[in-house]
């Protein structure tokens, strides 16, 4: 579904502190599987992730999303794109405070145009899939942790994304949650969503949803261990 | 229907963004639309004033004709007015008596005239609403004078001028000319000034000229001179007039400042995860516009409607101790109302439009980030 | 569930405007209005002759700008300093500042 050929991204090009993140990355990632990227920190996971989510252009190299090449398209049908394809979980949830927990789930919807009544019942129907129907009008700052985390997944499918991509998802969360987490990632494939994860976290890559772990070092990958 | 929607949408999140600091911005819209209120005002009051005084005034005498004796004004002989009938082009001359009565116990000051006013008799006077609510002389009122050599008489209020004609007549005590001679001191051979009329209005500066020259001690004053002095009273360029408007220029300009000098870095990171969960760059600008334009449209628009409703309905109540001064009679201020909508946009364009500029231009760059920073958040 | 801010502003600035275009009537229609009286008040200036409005009963130049000379705010001295408010409101004439 997604494929990367020969990816490379530098940061900061020409000047001193020119920096390659990622080089040399083909991967092919297949409909409504769960893959990790795994590595320490500055192996270019979050980068890779950023390159596949459309959110940065890479210095080199052709990206396909369902057979069709995104790698040159201009900002704004590249912004289209990432909008309806893909789901966005961030290592520190990056909610936005002092608004409820259902503005937060629809603000990805905002710039589509659709009609609040339609956004609203999306949102809610989302809240209550992750089991906060009582929280649509809480301010985020007000809820606890796993909540908060519920509430960034809800806000990542509410354009009915087909891919999911999350960026050290339980860096912030305790055993419990994590485990909680993974458990929705397993409902979310069932969902027929797919699903990349950047994670360092045993409790991600050795769950059993899982089906493919890359391991990354110094931009590059490694092993390709695929899993049932 | 959509871009509609997604403005809509854009709006809502706005609104959710002003809300979080309330205060801050309840503060600010408080101080925008205090200087509206301050500056249309202002604008209202004087505007009323200019346009009531250039209609009604036209009526004014056409050429007053005072006496000027070491530099200061003195009465004028009866015969000047001989003399001034004589001109060619004069269709009629007469004296004019009037003075200032100070009236210690009320610490008010009238301005007393001799007039043919109904109800204006010997023994009987016609006062404006002003005086009648000063020392609260209502007909059939007695109301003592003192005379020039320090004697007392006193008058039988006949009448009492109109409420409506109050910013003409509010301080006005209509005599007959026996009594205010009388009272005055003044002898029959003096008048206070003379009232000219031409018999062709387009001669009016010819005789005044002329008069001039064959009365040098005498200054005429036409009727397009009294007309330019209300054109131009309450000119910018005035005390207190400069001082409201350098206030609310300043006040705005630090408004507008706290805008243009940048964004707090959790203004940054908001844009940055609104950029991350697909916002484009002009989603990001629409939402900076609407940021100052409801601040601005709602702090205008108040700003307009309460300066009306004190100018109009509440005689400009706020100005009274400015406007007051030290006069103790002080008229009612209902004025016609007058609205330029020239001003009102001009108005708006030297608010609305800047505001709204200085909260969208420091955003720009921020707008422009690219998304991917916010994974580094 | 709850209402939707931006209706809540949008209804604010409808209210906003209609008070606008409200205040616009009403002064069109007050100057209509104010026409018989301003007729008045014009007559009784010819009548008595008077040559201007009662804005300020202070001061003579202030109560009579278009009367005044520069000398009569200081008739009592030459050096005397401007102590009356309405002095400072109030500009002088145009005749006066361009002669």
């Amino acid at each position: 579904m997604i494929e990367l050929s020969d990816i490379r991204k530098v940061f900061n090009s020409g000047k001193p502190n020119e920096f390659v993140a990622i080089d040399g990355i083909t991967l092919s990632v297949e409909r409504d599987k769960v893959v990790v990227l795994k590595g320490p920190s500055g192996s270019g996971k979050t980068t890779l992730l950023s390159v596949i989510g459309c959110m940065t252009r890479p210095t080199s190299g052709r990206i396909t999303l369902s057979g069709k090449e995104i790698t040159s398209l201009p900002e704004r049908f590249l912004t289209e794109i990432r909008r309806k394809s893909f789901g966005f979980v961030f290592q520190q949830f990056n909610l936005i405070k002092g608004i409820t927990a259902m503005e937060n789930v629809i603000l990805p919807a905002y710039p589509t145009g659709e009609g609040f009544p339609d956004l609203k019942k999306r949102a809610l129907s989302l809240l209550e899939l992750f089991d906060l129907s009582a929280r649509p009008i809480t301010k985020v700052e007000w809820l606890s942790g796993g909540e908060a985390q519920r509430v960034s997944i809800a806000r990542a499918l509410v354009n009915d994304p087909s891919v999911i991509i999350a960026d050290e998802p339980t860096a912030h969360l305790d055993t419990k949650l994590s485990k909680d987490f993974m458990e929705i990632i397993g409902k979310l494939k069932v969902r027929r969503k797919t699903i990349i994860i950047a994670s360092h976290d045993p409790i991600v890559y050795e769950s059993a949803a899982v089906d493919r772990v890359l391991e990354m070092r110094d931009g590059r990958i490694l092993s390709r261990a695929t899993r049932q | 229907m959509s871009r509609f929607n997604k403005q809509r949408n854009i709006l809502d999140f706005t609104l959710s963004s002003l809300l979080r600091r309330r205060t801050k911005n309840s503060a600010l819209v408080i101080v925008y639309t205090l200087i509206v209120f301050s500056l249309a005002s202002v604008l209202f009051f004087t505007q009323a004033i200019k346009k009531e005084a250039c209609i009604v005034l036209q009526n004014s005498p056409e050429i007053i004709v005072q006496r000027i004796v070491a530099g200061r004004h003195d009465l004028l002989p009866a015969d000047y007015i001989d003399t001034i009938r004589a001109i060619t082009g004069v269709q009629s001359a007469k004296g004019r008596l009037w003075g200032y009565y100070f009236e210690p116990a009320a610490g008010a000051n009238y301005t007393l005239m001799v007039s043919e006013e109904p109800g204006v008799e010997v023994g009987r006077i016609v006062i404006g609403q002003g005086v009648s609510r000063t020392i609260h002389a209502n007909r059939a009122d007695i109301v003592p004078f003192r005379r020039y050599d320090g004697s007392y008489t006193s008058f039988e209020v006949s009448d009492i001028l109109s409420s409506e004609s109050e910013l003409v007549s509010s301080d006005l005590v209509l005599i007959s000319e026996s009594d205010f001679r009388e009272m005055m001191g003044i002898r029959g051979e003096y008048v206070t000034d003379a009232a000219v009329y031409a018999k062709n209005k387009r001669e009016l500066f010819m005789i005044a000229d002329k008069i001039k020259r064959i009365l040098p001690d005498t200054r005429p004053i036409t009727k397009d001179e009294i007309l330019r002095t209300y054109e131009a009273i309450f000119d910018w360029r005035g005390g207190i007039l400069l001082v409201i408007l350098s206030g609310a220029v300043i006040a705005f300009v630090i408004l507008a400042w706290d805008k243009a000098s940048g964004l707090s870095s959790d203004e940054r990171r908001e844009i940055g995860i609104l950029k991350g969960i697909g916002w484009e760059t002009s989603d990001v600008i629409a939402m900076k516009f609407w940021e100052g334009a409801v601040l601005s449209l709602s702090s205008f628009s108040l700003g307009i409607i309460l300066a009306y409703i004190h100018v109009f309905f509440a005689s400009s109540a706020l100005f009274e101790p400015a406007l007051k001064g030290w006069s103790v009679l002080y008229p009612e201020f209902r004025l016609v109302p007058h609205m330029d909508p020239l001003q009102i946009a001009t108005l708006f364009f030297l608010t609305v439009v800047p505001y709204t500029v200085s909260t969208i231009v420091p955003s720009w760059r921020a707008a422009t980030i690219d998304p991917d920073t916010v994974m580094r958040l | 569930m709850f209402a939707r801010k931006s209706n809540v502003f949008l209804l604010f600035m409808a209210v906003n405007i209609f008070l606008l275009a409200l205040v616009f009537g009403h002064a069109s229609y007050g100057e209509k209005n104010a026409l018989p009286y301003l007729r008045g008040k014009a007559q009784m200036v010819k009548r008595i002759g008077l040559s201007d409005l009662c804005l300020f009963t202070d001061a003579r130049y202030a109560r009579h700008p278009s009367m005044a000379d520069l000398s009569t705010p200081f008739q009592d001295h030459p050096m005397s300093l401007e102590h009356f408010p309405s002095g400072t409101i109030i500009t002088p004439p145009p005749h006066l500042r361009s002669k």
